[in-house]
């Protein structure tokens, strides 16, 4: 693999849930700490779609926040280009490194100012970075990205209400586009799309991917989503990435008893008649989470070991695994 | 057949507003048997919830049912006084919506839930009822129910607490469950302990189901035939498999392959262009002909009505040259 555009190296992030300080006296409680990520480490290639993937509370969309820097780290760095973006004092390294990232974010009617005009809103992020100055030249640009997604130049004019939920998906990639990124975070792009305009967007995506050479962090929780868009994929299970492997292999052979479970879980169109592997128990609240290997009271395979210490992850041909059944070899492959 | 337990024919369900009337569900006719779970999917809009809505008397005014009729067990209840239809919702039809957190009183224990359900709708005493209600919770798979029966909604996880939304609706051990979205609002993991939950408690007493969902995986490990709604009418209906593997209706076949599959190996999804039409902008003719690749000029003039295709029922001009030949 070529040099990493993406490196994350040991990320965590803590959030303090306690009640306040008082009520914590006078109630003689500790403090709760909330660990949404915990050590979570990977590398992103240029031109590579990285998924994370995993079911809520999970901790991926906490990780694509530090990664685009809305959030700050508790520990661990994330290093885009070389550049750390926690620790790098230089104004003027930060923001060139700032202006290569973008984010897609889950909903478009959210993620949209209802009071600006479309063209306003994709051309904020030329105005912010300065790429452009003559309006007349942003006005061009802004026509350009709108048609590069499937849209008509003349709806810059619109408001974001006057458009469906897909056509505002391709504004937000639109918007996304304008600041000529190279490394575009989607949170769940596609999650609240219906399927017809789903594939559609996931198909620009990818058309986009190819025509400017675009690398991405793709988060979600619908595993046949991320099959279709990811080259290598990290699964996460309450705040640890317990799997990394490409794509293919993950979904050939899944090597972590959560991902087994998670790919046994999955309704396919192909099931019809087959029954899904029933699936023991739920996620465990994240502030009290399981001593040892966060999945083992779900764990078909877990013993003692898995009950007390957490497993690291070990990286060999196949891809990067953390769990006692597969380094110790208890797992049938 | 023996007689279906729902039987919905020509429905009509339309929202006067100040800008005219809108149609959000227009001449739909199906059937469920007993035992029997019928997936109604489609997209946002497409009317499967409203269909579900009128079926059990709970449309929001100004929505109101125009046309057709709803007939339970061969019984017309579509037309029924309020309160008689108060007796039905709950004691015959069950229903489960999406978000079990909203469909749950949260100032109630769980327990005094099922038991002013099954109170009203039996006339068991309250310790009678409480026996049941600890049944209930235990055929649903709550662990320690005798104990969790008083616990309160927020006590519960997601999963857990539309178990327990389920237990509610089979209380009474009604003849027809609708449920809307029942796994959208959960986990993987924990939509597949929800699916077969329903499914199995279905099928023992043998209560026939309309599964509403836009989830095609979930229809089709789940359902025994599917409707596909697409603009307030039903495009295609017929059995699970030759709904999903050999699709008629262009719609249909679109939404199928614009699904991405787990063990896909294509680089691109197939895209149907455009969207769904608004309720307010349906085209004259085939709901779907600006969109159809296989668009022809009886599709832009007059609407199709279900035309049957082997086991399915395809609203689809391409079709209707088979019927003729058959007849």
């Amino acid at each position: 693999m070529s040099e990493p555009l993406v490196t994350v190296r040991n990320l965590s992030r803590t959030f303090d849930v306690s009640k306040p300080w008082l009520n914590r006296v006078l109630e003689r409680e500790e403090r709760r700490l909330l660990r949404a990520v915990q050590d979570v480490s990977f590398t992103i290639g240029k031109r590579e779609t990285f998924a994370l993937v995993g079911e809520s509370g999970s901790g991926k969309s906490t990780v694509a926040n530090m990664v685009v820097g809305l959030l700050e780290p508790s520990a661990g760095s994330v290093l885009i280009d070389g550049v750390d973006m926690a620790s790098t004092k230089d104004p003027a390294k930060l923001k060139a490194v700032r202006s290569k990232i973008q984010m897609i974010f889950q909903s478009p009617f959210a993620s949209l100012n209802p009071r600006w005009r479309v063209d306003r809103i994709i051309a904020e992020p030329i105005r912010a970075f300065g790429l452009m100055s003559d309006s007349r030249e942003i006005a061009e640009e802004v026509g350009r990205l709108l048609r590069t997604v499937g849209l008509d130049p003349a709806d810059g004019t619109k408001f974001p209400h006057e458009f469906s939920g897909g056509q505002r998906q391709r504004v937000a990639i639109a918007r996304a586009l304008a600041s000529r990124p190279e490394f575009i975070v989607c949170d769940e792009p596609t999650s609240a799309l219906d399927v017809s305009v789903q594939a559609q967007i996931l198909n620009l995506m990818r058309d986009l991917q190819d025509q400017y050479g675009l690398t991405y962090l793709f988060i979600s929780h619908n595993l046949a989503v991320v099959r279709h868009m990811a080259t290598r994929i990290g699964v996460m299970y309450l705040g640890r990435l317990v799997e990394v492997a490409p794509g293919r292999q993950l979904f050939a052979a899944p090597r972590h008893p959560y991902t087994r479970m998670l790919l046994d879980a999955v309704p396919d169109l192909d099931m019809t008649g087959r029954a899904r592997k029933p699936v023991l128990g739920e996620i465990p609240n994240p502030i009290t989470p399981p001593a040892g290997c966060p999945f083992n009271p779900r764990c078909p395979l877990a013993n003692g070991r898995c009950r007390t210490e957490v497993p690291a992850s070990v990286t060999d041909a196949l891809g990067t695994v953390a769990c006692h059944a597969v380094t110790e070899g208890r797992l049938a492959a | 057949m023996t007689t279906p337990v729902l039987s919905v024919r020509d429905l009509v369900v339309e929202f006067p507003t100040r800008r005219g009337t809108l149609t959000a569900v227009d001449r739909i006719s199906f059937d469920i048997a007993p035992g029997e779970v019928l997936g109604v999917v489609g997209e946002s809009g497409a009317g499967k919830s409203m269909t579900g809505a009128a079926v059990i008397g709970l449309l929001e005014p100004p929505g109101r049912i125009a046309g057709g009729e709803i007939l339970l067990k061969g019984e017309r209840i579509d037309n029924l006084p309020l309160e008689a239809m108060r007796k039905v919702r709950g004691k015959r039809v069950g229903m489960v919506f999406q978000d079990p957190l909203t469909s749950l009183n949260p100032l109630y224990r769980v327990g005094e839930q099922l038991i002013e359900t099954i109170q009203t709708h039996t006339t068991l005493t309250t310790a009678q009822a409480r026996a049941r209600a600890i049944d209930l919770l235990t055929e649903v798979g709550i662990p320690a129910p005798d104990k969790r029966i008083d616990a309160y909604p927020h006590q519960f996880s997601g999963g857990m607490r539309q178990r327990v939304v389920l237990a509610l609706a089979l209380c009474a051990e009604p003849e027809l469950v609708i449920a809307d979205e029942p796994t959208t609002a959960l986990d993987v993991s924990v939509q597949a302990q929800i699916i077969s939950l329903l499914k199995n408690l279905c099928k023992q007493h043998n209560t026939a189901v309309m599964l509403i969902t836009h989830d095609m995986g979930v229809i089709a490990e789940t359902a025994d035939r599917v409707a596909v709604m697409y603009a307030g009418r039903i495009a295609e209906i017929g059995p699970v498999q030759d709904v999903i593997k050999r699709a008629k209706h262009p719609y249909t076949q679109g939404l199928m392959g614009s699904i991405p599959s787990l063990d896909a190996t294509s680089d691109r999804l197939v895209q149907i262009p455009g969207s769904m039409p608004r309720l307010t902008a349906i085209p004259k003719g085939c709901a779907f002909n600006p969109r159809c690749p296989a668009v022809f000029a009886r599709c832009r003039e007059e609407r199709p009505d279900p035309i049957p295709v082997g086991a399915s029922q395809v609203a689809c001009w391409l079709h209707s040259s088979d019927q003729e030949k058959a007849a």
